[in-house]
């Protein structure tokens, strides 16, 4: 028998690249994805259900589709994308009634496998240059986000020891870039000049979006239970980054930058809390535990820049490329479960 | 939780090799070499040829386009180039600094330097740095308090000569893992704070984190006694409360700034006097444990400590015996 596998966050970008990456699995027979939003890509056997957090729902789909794994994607990791209220719902809200339902009496659930940030260790001045999964941070959490995602870290630790018997993967990632993503960082490395903060070129690390993809494919596969960091080989100083982009850096007063931040906003800048910190200081983490278990990064930190800079080269020249998929339910629906459609055996 | 054990790291013992002859003609060029400011390493003995080199990447390492050279420590050997030549004059002409038992520190493999500190800026630093990286063409790196990392442009410049965040995590992995020579004062900023009247007289040597980092490293501490960097910028007055108030550990009134400081205004701060310096690299210490031990007996590890501590101590107390002139040795 297959595996029948729950995807959270299916209307975001993770969620629909895991579930379209687990459709190619012949391993896995089933895959049913959650979302308050409609899927943005092309899925061809995923069931998308549409729902919020609630936790008597989740724990009735749970029930209902007998999955074994659940692949949690939905964590709000950069605030710049949600309010400090929604993200609390989301990341501690939503994954405490998630893990509830996964871990309520009668659950199949025997895998989770979660997609963290690695944000959670912070970014100080008396920090290693690289964390190690175990290094503990140099100081609390000040910030909104950070203290989101370390509380709910801190559930998915009271449920793997809860539930011995669940393989429970934590997976930290690094700065995320890559051909197609969005984020603050990319959003920031597109602009005319780069922002930087004046005095400071910090080394910064990247991994490539396939490279998530894959480890979270690669933890599921061998079942590997524990917290690993994801971040391609090598730093980068911030300077160089923006070089390989082909940009200028343009200094930041470092006083009074949160302020700074703000105003900026109002001009489509983001420039969230987070990573005016990591400007200052940066963050490297240590990515051995999971290369030592056999997983192998197509990118590494420089790699993963220039795939970024190559694929918005290829862009601003022809344009964003086919448009973008829409979802229509009695089309999905037609396709999936009209005897009129002619499936391979 | 255990640390893993670094199964593709070769052990290797250091290797002892004597400096060779300066007068010998391809000494001579690589000495010229260095002055101007290249890190030329000192030829290989046989036994030593063939060995992977520390940067080295391991097996399976994606290859990088870069374009800067700053590496994960955020050095530059740009950087680290240009400084040698600007500072060069400073070493050989200012500070006239002098060696002694060049042939202790390894030329392979990781090793800790232990030196004493002093001077309100303290000028042992790049001294000891600058030496090492010319007088035998190998890398080091600096251990210091983390806040330099918290200022503008300094915090940038100083990791770019070699300047790390004194982290038990960044000591292992620069000795054990790239066998790099890295030098550390753990006196911390009480070396440097004290009053010239304390002058040559070593403060606590920490908690003995040094030696533990050692051990769990596998590699042997190396001693430095300096003299001359006490009187290059001696302190007269310490101001506590106000370093209290600022945050900083220490804001001294320096013989420096009386002397210069009318002349030169605050700049005159900044100038060192030329006080002779005279570095002794006594006998690497070995520990006889095991490497990679989640813990080693604390008590061992302050006898060592101690014990290195007294080393240096006694070998500052023979050389200013034998001092002759503070500003000509």
């Amino acid at each position: 028998m297959g595996k029948r596998v729950l995807v959270t966050g299916l209307g975001t970008f993770w969620g629909g690249r895991v579930a379209q990456a687990l459709e190619q699995d012949p391993d896995v027979e089933t895959i049913v994805g959650l979302d308050t939003r409609e899927p943005s890509v092309e899925l061809r056997r995923t069931e998308f259900v549409r729902t919020d957090e609630n936790y008597s729902i989740l724990a009735r789909i749970v029930r209902a589709t007998e999955v074994d794994t659940i692949v949690h994607t939905f964590l709000v990791l950069d605030s710049s994308t949600a309010s400090g209220r929604q993200m609390n719902e989301t990341n501690v809200i939503g994954t405490m009634n998630l893990l509830a339902a996964a871990g309520s009496a009668g659950s199949t659930v025997r895998n989770v496998v979660v997609k963290s940030a690695t944000l959670v260790y912070g970014s100080s001045i008396e920090d290693p240059v690289w964390f190690k999964e175990e290094t503990p941070r140099s100081n609390p959490p000040k910030l909104r986000v950070e203290q989101s995602v370390i509380e709910t870290e801190g559930y998915l630790r009271d449920f793997a020891e809860d539930n011995p018997h669940v393989v429970v993967s934590l997976l930290r990632f690094s700065n995320v870039l890559g051909t197609e993503i969005t984020t603050s960082i990319s959003k920031c490395l597109q602009l005319p000049v780069v922002p930087s903060v004046l005095g400071f070129d910090p080394r910064f690390q990247f991994v490539h979006e396939s490279d998530v993809i894959r480890s979270i494919l690669y933890v599921m596969d061998h079942q590997l239970p524990g917290v690993f960091n994801v971040a391609g080989d090598g730093l980068l100083p911030w300077s160089e980054v923006a070089a390989m982009c082909g940009k200028r850096t343009v200094p930041l007063p470092p006083v009074g930058i949160g302020v700074l931040g703000q105003m900026v906003r109002r001009f489509g800048i983001d420039l969230p809390p987070e990573l005016l910190v990591l400007l200052r200081y940066g963050r490297g983490v240590d990515n051995r535990r999971l290369t030592r278990s056999g997983f192998r990064y197509h990118y590494t930190s420089a790699g993963t820049v220039q795939s970024f800079n190559e694929a918005v080269r290829l862009r601003r020249t022809v344009g964003e490329g086919e448009p973008d998929y829409i979802y229509e339910r009695d089309v999905e629906n037609f396709f999936r479960h009209s005897p009129a459609v002619v499936k391979d055996s | 939780m255990a640390p893993d054990p670094p199964g593709d790291i070769p052990r290797l013992t250091p290797t002892r090799r004597p400096v060779p002859d300066a007068d010998h003609p391809a000494e001579a060029e690589r000495r010229a070499r260095a002055r101007m400011g290249e890190l030329v390493p000192m030829p290989r003995p046989a036994n030593l040829v063939g060995l992977p080199s520390p940067n080295d990447g391991a097996e399976g390492a994606l290859a990088d386009k870069r374009l800067s050279d700053v590496d994960e420590w955020g050095r530059s050997e740009r950087w680290r180039e240009l400084t040698r030549r600007l500072y060069d004059p400073l070493y050989r002409h200012w500070f006239r600094a002098e060696w002694e038992g060049l042939d202790n520190i390894p030329s392979d493999g990781g090793a800790l330097l232990v030196a004493n500190h002093a001077g309100a800026i303290p000028s042992d630093a790049p001294v000891i740095m600058h030496g090492i990286e010319t007088e035998l063409g190998r890398p080091c790196y600096g251990l210091a308090d983390h806040l330099f990392k918290s200022m503008p442009v300094v915090g940038t410049a100083w990791s770019r000569v070699g300047g790390v965040v004194a982290h038990p995590d960044n000591a292992y992995r620069l000795l054990r893992e790239q066998r790099q020579l890295t030098l550390v004062f753990p006196e911390g900023t009480k070396g440097p704070s004290k009053r010239f009247d304390e002058r040559y007289r070593l403060r606590r040597f920490g908690r003995g984190g040094f030696v533990e980092i050692a051990m769990r490293a596998g590699v042997p501490v190396v001693p430095i006694a300096v003299v001359g960097a006490e009187e290059s910028m001696p302190i007269l007055h310490n101001f506590s409360a106000l370093a209290k108030v600022i945050g900083v550990p220490y804001v001294p009134l320096t013989a420096n700034m009386v002397a210069f400081g009318p002349v030169l205004g605050p700049l005159g701060a900044a100038i060192y006097f030329p006080a002779k310096f005279k570095l002794r690299v006594l006998e690497p210490v070995h520990f006889d444990v095991a490497p990679d031990q989640p813990r080693y007996s604390k008590s061992r590890v302050m006898e060592e400590a101690e014990g290195i501590r007294q080393q240096i101590q006694e070998a500052l107390y023979d050389m200013l015996r034998k001092r002759q002139s503070v500003w000509f040795g």
